[in-house]
C-alpha cells in the first residue's frame, strides 16, 4: 500500500472554520468523524444506502458518505452538532425528543438535517411532502409515524402557533 | 370434558402482588404520563456516543478476515506477507483463541477465529490490527488461507438427508442441532371430536434485524492491568461471561464490559460475538487499545435474525370452530452455529396456547445445522413464524366453517388466571379486549369480504390476526438461583437519586423506566434522577435486553429499591416530624404529613435529616420470576411473569393482475398492562407494526445457489441495505393504535410487556387480507408481489390459488422424532411433569 499524500484544507462547518490535514480521497463522513472529531453524523452503510450520514451542504441535505470532503472545501457544511443555538434546541429538536420519535438515536442525525432542511424551504409541509423529504432516511425503531408528527408540530411551532400533539399520537385511540 | 366451559381454568392460589398493579390511574403522578425518554437530549443533539464515536489515544483498528467458502476445513494460513505490512501490531488466528463460546450453555461451539473449519461464508479466521483501518485491511489481503472445501448444506431437506460430512461433532445426529418431541393432553382424542381437520404447509424465510447502527467493539487493556471492553451489545453480562471464558486465566473481575448506547438491536446484538472477544484478545496482546467497527456486510454475517422454519400444522376443531387438537411440526434452518437455537426451536411450539385455549398438544420441532450465518433471535424470537402459521391456518378453518375469523378467535380465547396445556400460566389477559377494539375500528363487520375496487382498479380486502409475546423468560440462561435483575440506589445530599442498573437501553427506553418508577415511588421528578447502566464493573446483574424482559424485570428490581429507600428516608422525616412513618407522602419533591400537608420538607432535606441519623444512604432491589409451573424437560421456555396481547386488523389494497398491493391502514391493539409512559409506549408499538409490515411484504435473507466451474457456490444473496428491502417512509401505513391495560399482579404498576408482541399479527394479517381481497393464499413470509402473482395465476389456470411449500409429503424433510415426552394436561390432573421417560438421543454439547 502506498503512502498517500495529505491535503490541507479549511472546512467551514456549522460556522467555524477547521483547518483539516486529510487523504484527498476521504469522505466528508470520514473527515468530519475522524479528523473534526463530529461524531454526531453516524454511519449506516457506507454506500448510500440508509441515510444516516445525512449532512447539509449549502443549505441542502447530502450523503456524507458518497462526497468527497474535497467537495465541501469553501462551502458551508451543517451537521447535527451545529443545529442547536447554544445549549438551547431547536423546536424540530424538542418536538423530536418529547415525541419520541428518537428511540436507539441512530438514525435521527441524519433525520433531523433532511427535516430541518425541508422545513427551512416549506413553512407548512405536508405529511406527503415529510414523508418524500425523509424517503431516504432509514429509521428501524419508530416506524416514522413519530418521526412525521414531530416535524408536523415542530413547523406549527415554527410558524407560531400553539400546537400540541394529538391524544391519539400519544394516548391511541 | 365440557367444551363449553373454557379451556384451561385451573385456579391458582393468587401471589402476592406488591407492585401495585392495582393503583388507580388518577393516583399517579409519572407513570402514564408522556415524560421525555431520560436520553432523548443528547439523542437529538447529536451528543450521544456510540460504539464507534469512542477513539482512544494510540488506538488500532481490526478487521476480520472472513472465509470466503461456504463448508471447508483450513488447512493453512500464511499471514507472513501481512506481517511484514508497515502499521500492523497483531494478528491473531484460532490457535490464539482456543477456547470456545457460546451464548447457550449447551451450545458453546463458536470460536473468535475458527481453528479448524469455516461453516458458513463470512466466518472469521484471521484478525488483523494496524494504525490505520486501511492497512488492516490491506494486510488481511495479503494473508493466504488455503482451504479443503467440504459439501455445502443449504436448507433444512439437505441437512434432513445429510448424515456426513457433519458441520458440528454434536447434536442428536448428522446434521440435526435439536429435536423436540413434546405430547400435552391425549391428541387421538383431541383429533377422533374434532368435527373438521386442517393440514396445511407453511414457509418463514428467515430475515433479519438491520440495526441502523453496525456492531462495534473498543478494548483497552488499561493502567490497572485490567481488560474494559465497550460494545454495541444487549446483553453486557453474557459477554462478560463469554471473554471471562475465553481469555482464561484472566480473571472474571478484571473484565469490565460497558454496553455503550445501542443503535438498535432487536435481538441482534444479544450473543457475545467473535469480533468482540478477539478484539479484547488484541488489546491484551498489543497493549494498545483497539476497535473494530463492522461493515454493514459483516452485520449480515454475524445475523442471529429470524431462523427461516418450515412447518405442518394440522388442527382439529369442533363445528363451531373450538379447537380440539393441535398437531404441530416446525423445522428450522439454524445456520452455521447454535446461537439461541435451542431456545428457538422450542419457542416455535411455545406461545400458540396462550392466545387460544388449545384442548390437546403435540409439538414437534428439529433445527438443523446448515452453511448460512447463524441464525438466532429476533423481535418475537421464534414464535412469529408459528404464529404465522396458527393465525392463516384459523383464518381457513373461519373460511371453511363459514365463521367470521374474528369471532373463531374470540370463540377460542385462553381464559385469564390460567393454567395452559403445556403449564404456561396466564394472568392478565386482553386479547378478548384487543379484538373487540380493531374489529370496531376497522369497520371490520361491514367491509370485510366487500372486494370493495379502489380508483386505480385495485381491490381491497381486510385480514386479522392476533398474537402474544413474553415479557421476560422465566427462567435465565444459566439455570441458578440468582435475581435476574439487580438496582442499587444512592441518595445523594445534594437530592440527587442515582440509580445503577446492568440493564441495557436499546432505544427501548429501560433506561427512562428506571427514572419513571423510581420517580413514582419517591415523589421526585423523573429527569432530575441520574441513570447509570450497563456496565459491569458498576452496576448490578441485569441478564439483559432481550425476551421483552427488561419493563418487568429491571422494573420490579427499580421499585424493589425504591421502596427501600422510601422506608429508610421515612423514617428519618417521621423521627424529625414527630408524624407517624405510614401517614407521610412522597410527591412533588416533597415528604410531608397526610393529615397536614404543611408539615414537611423537600425531598433533599429529607435525605439530609436521614442521611445525619443512619449515615450513607443506598438501598438495593432484585427480582427473580416466580417459578414455572412446567416441570418437564424443554418446560423452561415459555414460561413467563406474564403474557401480552396483541390483534391487528390489515387492510390492503391488491392488484389483481400483477398482484401488487400496497398496505394503507393498520389497526393494532396491543395489551400491555399498564402503560409505563404513553409516547413511549405508541413508539414501540408502531415500531413492531413497521418491521412486521417489512416482515410481511418484502424482508428475506435469502440466499444465492450457484455452481462455478463445477464447485458450489453458496453466499448471501443480499448483504447491503438497498437490496435487503425493507420499508421508508413512503410505504409505512396510517397505523390506528388502541393501548390496552389489564394490569397483570406480576408487573410494576401492572405492567407487561410492550413492543415485541405487535409485530406477530402483521405477517398473518396481511396474508389473510390478501385472501380477502382476490381469493388467494400465500402460505409463505415474506407475502412478495411475485408470489401473490403466482397464486392469481395459478388459479387462473384452474389450479388451487395458492403459493407456498408443497402440502404433500415432500413438503417437509423426513425426520425421526423418536418418542413423544408425555405431559398430561392441568385438565387431565398433570402437575406438570411428564409421565415416560423416552430414550434420549442427543448428547450436550462439549
Amino acid at each position: 500500500m502506498s503512502e498517500s499524500k495529505k491535503a490541507l484544507a479549511t472546512f467551514h462547518v456549522n460556522g467555524e472554520p477547521h483547518e483539516v490535514a486529510f487523504a484527498p480521497h476521504k469522505t466528508l463522513l470520514e473527515v468530519l468523524r475522524e479528523e473534526m472529531n463530529l461524531t454526531g453524523t453516524k454511519h449506516g452503510c457506507e454506500l448510500g444506502e440508509c441515510g444516516t450520514c445525512t449532512v447539509q451542504v449549502d443549505g441542502v441535505p447530502i450523503l456524507s458518505c458518497l462526497s468527497l470532503a474535497v467537495d465541501a472545501v469553501g462551502k458551508d457544511v451543517r451537521t447535527v452538532e451545529g443545529l442547536a443555538q447554544g445549549s438551547e434546541l431547536t423546536p424540530l429538536q424538542h418536538c423530536m425528543a418529547d415525541l419520541g420519535a428518537a428511540q436507539c438515536g441512530y438514525c435521527t442525525p441524519g433525520v433531523l438535517m433532511a427535516a430541518d432542511a425541508l422545513l427551512k424551504h416549506n413553512a407548512k409541509p405536508s405529511r406527503d411532502d415529510i414523508k418524500e423529504a425523509l424517503a431516504g432516511n432509514l429509521c428501524r425503531c419508530t416506524g416514522y409515524l413519530k418521526i412525521f408528527e414531530a416535524v408536523e408540530l415542530a413547523a406549527a411551532r415554527m410558524r407560531g402557533e400553539k400546537a400540541e400533539p394529538s391524544k391519539e399520537s400519544i394516548y391511541g385511540s | 370434558m365440557v367444551l363449553d366451559q373454557p379451556v384451561g381454568r385451573v385456579d391458582e392460589g393468587k401471589p402476592a402482588a406488591p407492585w401495585r398493579h392495582d393503583v388507580k390511574k388518577e393516583d399517579l403522578k409519572h407513570i402514564g404520563k408522556p415524560i421525555r425518554k431520560v436520553d432523548a437530549r443528547g439523542k437529538v443533539a447529536g451528543l450521544t456516543k456510540f460504539a464507534d464515536d469512542l477513539t482512544l489515544p494510540r488506538m488500532l483498528h481490526m478487521k476480520l478476515l472472513r472465509s470466503t467458502v461456504a463448508h471447508a476445513e483450513i488447512v493453512s494460513i500464511d499471514t507472513s506477507k501481512a506481517a511484514a505490512l508497515p502499521g500492523v501490531k497483531g494478528i491473531l488466528t484460532g490457535k490464539d483463541l482456543p477456547i470456545p463460546f457460546g451464548i447457550l450453555p449447551v451450545s458453546q461451539d463458536e470460536h473468535a477465529l475458527c481453528p479448524d473449519k469455516v461453516r458458513f461464508v463470512g466466518d472469521p479466521v484471521v484478525a488483523i490490527a494496524a494504525t490505520e483501518e486501511e492497512v488492516a485491511w490491506e494486510a488481511c489481503r495479503l494473508v493466504d488461507v488455503q482451504y479443503r472445501e467440504l459439501q455445502t448444506i443449504g436448507g433444512v431437506h439437505e441437512a434432513a438427508e445429510t448424515n456426513e460430512p457433519r458441520l458440528h461433532d454434536y447434536g442428536v445426529r448428522g446434521n440435526i442441532h435439536r429435536l423436540e418431541n413434546l405430547e400435552f393432553g391425549d391428541l387421538q382424542d383431541g383429533f377422533a371430536r374434532a368435527e373438521h381437520v386442517r393440514e396445511d404447509t407453511f414457509f418463514f424465510e428467515g430475515n433479519t434485524h438491520l440495526p441502523m447502527e453496525q456492531h462495534a467493539t473498543l478494548a483497552h487493556f488499561d493502567k490497572d492491568g485490567k481488560l474494559t471492553v465497550w460494545s454495541s451489545t444487549q446483553t453486557p453480562h453474557y459477554l462478560h461471561r463469554a471473554l471471562a471464558r475465553t481469555l482464561h486465566p484472566l480473571p472474571a473481575h478484571h473484565i469490565r464490559v460497558v454496553a455503550i448506547t445501542n443503535g438498535g438491536g432487536f435481538g441482534g446484538k444479544s450473543d457475545p460475538f467473535n469480533h468482540e472477544v478477539a478484539a479484547a484478545k488484541m488489546a491484551m496482546l498489543t497493549g494498545r487499545p483497539v476497535k473494530i467497527a463492522l461493515t454493514r456486510e459483516e452485520v449480515f454475517w454475524c445475523h442471529r435474525g429470524r431462523h427461516p422454519v418450515l412447518m405442518r400444522s394440522k388442527v382439529g376443531v369442533t363445528k363451531t370452530g373450538r379447537i380440539t387438537a393441535l398437531d404441530f411440526h416446525s423445522y428450522l434452518d439454524g445456520g452455521a452455529y447454535g446461537s439461541y437455537g435451542t431456545a428457538s426451536t422450542f419457542y416455535t411450539g411455545a406461545l400458540q396456547t396462550v392466545t387460544y385455549a388449545v384442548e390437546n398438544y403435540h409439538f414437534r420441532g428439529a433445527r438443523f445445522f446448515t452453511c448460512k450465518a447463524p441464525c438466532g433471535p429476533k423481535r418475537g424470537h421464534g414464535t412469529p413464524q408459528p404464529r404465522f402459521a396458527l393465525e392463516v391456518q384459523l383464518d381457513k378453518i373461519a373460511c371453511d366453517l363459514g365463521l367470521d375469523p374474528a369471532k373463531i378467535r374470540l370463540d377460542n380465547l385462553a381464559p385469564r388466571d390460567s393454567l395452559t396445556a403445556n403449564f404456561l400460566r396466564i394472568g392478565s389477559m386482553g386479547l378478548g379486549a384487543c379484538i373487540e377494539k380493531v374489529v370496531a375500528g376497522s369497520g371490520w363487520n361491514e367491509r370485510r369480504g366487500k372486494r370493495e375496487v379502489t380508483k386505480d382498479g385495485r381491490i381491497r380486502g381486510l385480514g386479522i390476526a392476533c398474537s402474544s409475546y413474553l415479557s421476560g423468560a422465566g427462567l435465565p440462561i444459566y439455570w441458578n438461583g440468582l435475581p435476574h435483575s439487580g438496582v442499587q440506589l444512592k441518595l445523594d445530599r445534594s437530592g440527587l437519586v442515582t440509580a445503577f442498573c446492568g440493564s441495557t437501553d436499546i432505544g427501548q427506553g429501560s433506561d427512562s423506566i428506571l427514572g419513571w418508577i423510581i420517580g413514582e415511588v419517591l415523589g421526585i421528578d423523573p429527569l432530575g434522577i441520574k441513570v447509570v447502566t450497563a456496565d459491569t464493573d458498576l452496576t448490578p446483574v441485569d441478564l439483559g435486553s432481550y425476551s421483552s424482559r427488561v419493563t418487568v424485570m429491571t422494573g420490579n428490581a427499580a421499585m424493589q429499591a425504591a421502596e427501600r429507600a422510601r422506608d429508610v428516608l421515612a423514617k428519618g422525616v417521621a423521627e424529625k416530624l414527630g408524624v407517624p412513618a405510614g401517614r407521610l407522602v412522597f410527591a412533588d419533591e416533597r415528604v410531608f404529613d397526610a393529615e397536614d400537608p404543611k408539615k414537611g420538607m423537600t425531598f433533599q432535606e429529607a435525605i439530609v435529616c436521614s442521611e445525619a441519623r443512619f449515615g450513607t444512604i443506598g438501598t438495593v432491589g432484585s427480582y427473580t420470576p416466580p417459578p414455572a409451573a412446567a416441570k418437564f424437560r424443554g418446560g423452561g421456555v415459555g414460561p413467563s411473569p406474564s403474557y401480552s396481547y396483541s390483534a391487528a386488523v390489515v387492510e390492503v389494497e391488491v392488484d389483481p393482475e400483477t398482484g401488487i398491493y400496497r398496505v394503507p391502514h393498520v389497526w393494532m391493539a396491543h395489551d400491555i398492562g399498564r402503560a409505563l409512559n404513553a409516547a413511549v409506549a405508541m413508539g414501540q408499538i408502531e415500531g413492531s407494526v413497521y418491521m412486521g409490515l417489512g416482515e410481511a411484504m418484502m424482508e428475506e435473507m435469502a440466499y444465492r445457489d450457484r455452481s462455478h466451474k463445477g464447485k458450489r457456490v453458496f453466499v448471501h444473496k443480499i448483504p447491503s441495505m438497498l437490496e435487503y428491502k425493507s420499508p421508508s417512509a413512503l410505504e409505512m401505513p396510517k397505523v390506528t393504535t388502541y393501548v390496552i391495560e389489564d394490569p397483570d399482579r406480576n408487573g410494576p404498576f401492572g405492567a407487561k410487556e410492550v413492543g415485541q408482541g405487535p409485530l406477530l399479527p402483521m405477517m398473518p394479517a396481511v396474508a389473510n387480507a390478501i385472501f380477502d381481497a382476490v381469493g388467494v393464499r400465500v402460505d409463505e413470509i415474506p407475502c412478495s408481489f411475485e408470489k401473490v402473482f403466482a397464486a392469481l395465476q395459478a388459479k387462473k389456470d384452474g389450479k388451487e390459488g395458492r403459493y407456498g411449500p408443497s402440502n404433500g409429503a415432500d413438503g417437509v424433510p423426513v425426520v425421526d422424532f423418536g418418542d413423544a415426552l408425555k405431559i398430561k394436561t392441568p385438565w387431565q390432573g398433570g402437575d406438570g411433569t411428564a409421565w415416560n421417560e423416552p430414550k434420549r438421543e442427543k448428547k450436550a454439547a462439549k
